[in-house]
């Protein structure tokens, strides 16, 4: 693949800047600083799957300076806001109770990729799915489930949102429908696939009319290689099935940078490979995403299939809490961060006078008092009971077998008193 | 991943000749025995071999007709039923709609329930069979098939981590009611990478329940239950048993008919030694029983039907009343299932031990191709006769294979 110049780490911003990319045609780029031109015309599917098919924008809406024609509601906009200082000030909360040491084992902090994780769920169901990686703090929040829980998961307290059985990696929640938390990266998409495949199957077979439930699979840009990723595109794209695969392109897994890793670091286009629209936004812009997002999710409601959404993001922390974080070029992080989702939708909300700062502030002192009353329900949580251990292995405990007196085990009162004796 | 699924139907009488060479002397003596009742005398074993005589199925103690079904056929039917009683079973594999299943077991299923629920896939192990968990997630209830549990080391992620743990992980609020189906473990001269049995291997993963039938019957109810799980199930099959008829009772006809899980089942009764095995094996123990009676040795074969749970019990009462054990296996004999048996034996029942345990096992080799070097690497009947009377204390001839 030939860039016109040797991409460097340093440089790699500027991938999003279409002047530098030869590749990506202007109309394809949302998050480009220049206006998109008018010949951007396609808005639902492309029949041909040989085209990459844009998500529709309003040419004017995706424009920095402000018009009249705004994005978003003043509501709209401050939870979208709300949500955004939820994660940030969730996950710097992490960070000091992992050194206090409430916090152990593996922790992946989302600070700085906020605008995707709120940018999409935002606009989800409840009925909707998520399905997540290691990194999964804040889509837990921003899909519904309540910080405190969330908290005392991490904490490894009896009252978080997994009873204190699955930890930071593994955040699931029935009621809100975020399936997981997965370790493995790439294990979230097929599962997610499997979700997007039941909604259909609920609509075809199961006759249930107005089942549209999408799926989101949130994943990273190393995920991006690996060979799940891609059997999932294949069968996404063959079935039509209602799932977004949002890649958060950090630039790096752990230490190793995107483009040391992969072929063709542009990650939207393996998309048009398979059969699917593929777009490449900047996911520092929480509006932008939202509009991908709006469009991406409004095809798979209506039936026509996935969307491949790479989103340019950063990661303001190390991978985890036991990342020194050595490798990445101070500049470059600097860069990123004068770029804060935030900051920037602050600005925005301020500048088009949908709040005040006030508002704002008030906002922001309330999630305060939100993680801090987390942190407070967390603490004063009881640890599991030794008969935990034993329990939710199977949801039919009678997998534990027959026990020597010849009824099953589970069946013995004293089972869950937890021996070693299974 | 093709295994020349062509040569499927090839296969059959290949089989056939390889019982027979091993067990034309076994013939006579069956017919000998054919007068003798009580036990097991023998299965019929598949529709090419020598036909027993009437007479045979006439001594079993079964109380209605005598119906045969193949393995297959018992397969077939049990997802079928269940196919038809909840619709939110589907089946997901590759060739298991229009190819009418690799091995044939999910014939006619699509033709029946179309191609939503059974649904051909690409070559995308880890792909479908994460699908089938998300899908699970949400309240189906998929099949998944492995065209050979070969196949499932490219999925076992999904298999472990998110179906096997997930309702732990998640503090029950998802469970999995998942089956991974698919035969397992060696057939005739397919070579190393396709001859593995995976029982030990997902027989240590807590959260998954695996099950390995023997008979129609074990086929028929296993499934069944299987389907009907709220938890993820490896259903271990065996290639060489789908063209193997059993007698099925009425009642095991019958489509609310499911075996328990985690029971295991005493196909003979005997009082000097317990020899337990588990899907093929199970026929080559009670054929090595018959042998044994020849020689004054009563043993009592009990196939396990259920990896885990393991049912101890029943293994622990019976060594308790021969003192005896001889586990067999086709799997690598390290850390297998026999290994985990003699343990529980060990802790459960030592004192009742009157000699060590025998562990037959495969032997610990990649499956080699030639016919005669892969009969040394499995267990035979005379390897379990050998075994039986070595822990009977009687002289045996000293084999290359022991």
């Amino acid at each position: 693949m030939g860039f016109a110049r040797v991409i460097h780490p340093h440089t790699l911003p500027l991938l999003a800047d279409t002047r530098a990319n030869p590749i990506a045609t202007p109309s394809l780029f949302l998050g480009s600083t220049r206006t998109l031109r008018h010949t951007l015309t396609h808005t639902r599917s492309i029949s041909s799957a040989q085209r990459r098919s844009v998500v529709a924008a309003k040419v004017s809406d995706v424009k920095l300076k402000p018009t009249t024609n705004l994005l978003v509601t003043k509501e709209e906009g401050l939870e979208v806001y709300e949500d955004m200082i939820l994660g940030r000030v969730f996950e710097d909360m992490c960070a000091q109770m992992y050194y206090r040491g409430k916090m152990f084992g593996f922790v992946h902090l989302y600070n700085g990729q906020e605008a995707v994780s709120s940018g999409f769920i935002k606009l989800l169901k409840k009925e909707d799915s998520v399905v997540s990686t290691y990194r999964d703090h804040v889509h837990a929040l921003s899909k519904g489930v309540p910080a405190r829980a969330v908290m005392s998961e991490l904490f490894g307290k009896t009252t978080g949102c997994c009873r204190g059985q699955g930890g930071s990696m593994h955040m699931f929640s029935a009621e809100h429908n975020v399936l997981g938390g997965f370790a493995f990266i790439g294990e979230g998409i097929p599962v997610a696939t499997g979700a997007a495949f039941t909604s259909k199957y609920k609509r075809e077979v199961l006759k249930e009319a107005d089942c549209d439930h999408v799926t989101l699979a949130f994943f990273g840009d190393g995920t991006a290689n690996n060979g799940q990723f891609f059997e999932c595109l294949n069968m996404a794209a063959l079935w039509k099935l209602p799932i977004i695969f949002v890649v958060e392109n950090n630039l790096w897994a752990i230490g190793m940078s995107h483009l040391r890793a992969t072929s063709d670091p542009e990650i939207w286009k393996k998309g048009p490979a398979f059969g699917m629209p593929g777009v490449h936004v900047d996911g520092m812009d929480v509006l932008k995403v939202r509009e991908v997002a709006k469009e991406a999710i409004g095809r798979a409601r209506r039936g026509e299939g996935p969307t491949l959404v790479e989103c340019e993001t950063y990661r303001f922390r190390g991978h985890s809490l036991a990342d020194p974080d050595e490798l990445r070029d101070p500049d470059e992080k600097a860069r990123y961060a004068a770029r804060d989702p935030i900051t920037q939708f602050k600005k925005y909300l301020i500048e088009n006078k949908l709040a005040s700062e006030a508002e704002l502030k008030a906002i922001e002192k309330k999630i305060d008092e939100v993680v801090e009353d987390s942190v407070e329900f967390a603490d004063e949580s009881p640890a599991p009971s030794r008969s935990q251990l034993l329990e939710n292995v199977f949801a039919d405990p009678r997998g534990f077998g027959i026990g020597p007196d010849g009824r099953y085990r589970c069946e013995d009162p004293k089972f869950t008193e937890g021996t070693a004796q299974v | 991943m093709a295994i020349g699924v062509a040569s499927f139907n090839l296969l059959q009488p290949v089989i056939g000749n390889y019982f027979c060479l091993i067990d034309e002397n076994m013939w006579g003596i069956i017919r000998q025995n054919v007068g003798v009742t009580g036990g097991l005398s023998s299965q019929g074993l598949g529709n090419h071999m020598m036909r027993l005589r009437p007479v045979a199925s006439a001594m079993r103690n079964y109380s209605s007709a005598t119906k045969e079904m193949t393995v297959r056929d018992a397969l077939n039917s049990a997802l079928d039923e269940e196919m038809a009683a909840d619709p939110n079973v589907f089946v997901m594999g590759e060739e298991v709609g229009e190819y009418q299943g690799a091995y044939k077991i999910t014939k006619g299923l699509l033709d029946k329930y179309g191609p939503e629920r059974v649904v051909d896939t690409p070559i995308t192990e880890a792909g479908f069979a994460g699908i089938g968990v998300g899908a699970a997630y949400h309240g189906l209830r998929p099949v998944i098939e492995f065209m050979t549990f070969n196949f499932s080391m490219q999925a076992i992620d999904h298999v472990i981590n998110s179906a096997a743990k997930s309702n732990y992980m998640s503090a029950g609020q998802i469970n999995v009611p998942i089956v991974f189906r698919g035969p397992n473990g060696p057939a005739a001269g397919v070579g190393a990478q396709h001859s593995q049995c995976y029982g030990a291997w997902y027989g240590s993963v807590p959260g998954l329940k695996v099950l390995v039938p023997y008979s129609s019957e074990d086929a028929r109810g296993l499934l069944k239950a299987a389907i009907r799980d709220p938890d993820p199930v490896v259903f271990l099959e065996n290639e060489l048993l789908y063209g193997e008829s059993f007698p099925v009772s009425a009642e095991s006809l019958d489509s609310s008919f499911c075996l328990p899980i985690g029971k295991a089942k005493i196909e003979r009764e005997g009082k000097d030694i317990t020899i337990t095995a588990f899907s093929k094996m199970v026929g080559y123990a009670l054929k090595a029983a018959e042998i044994l009676e020849k020689d004054g040795i009563n043993a009592e074969v009990i196939n396990l039907r259920s990896i885990r749970p393991l049912d101890r019990a029943t293994i622990n009462a019976s060594v308790r009343k021969t003192n005896r054990l001889v586990t067999v296996e086709e799997g690598f004999p390290q850390h297998g299932i026999g290994a985990e048996i003699c343990a529980s034996v060990v802790e459960d029942s030592f004192g009742y031990l009157d000699a060590p345990v025998e562990r037959i096992a495969g032997a610990d080799v990649p499956t080699p191709y030639a016919a005669n070097l892969e009969r040394m690497a499995f267990p035979q009947i005379e390897d379990i006769v050998r075994a039986a009377k070595r822990a009977c204390y009687r002289s045996v001839p000293m084999s290359a294979t022991a």
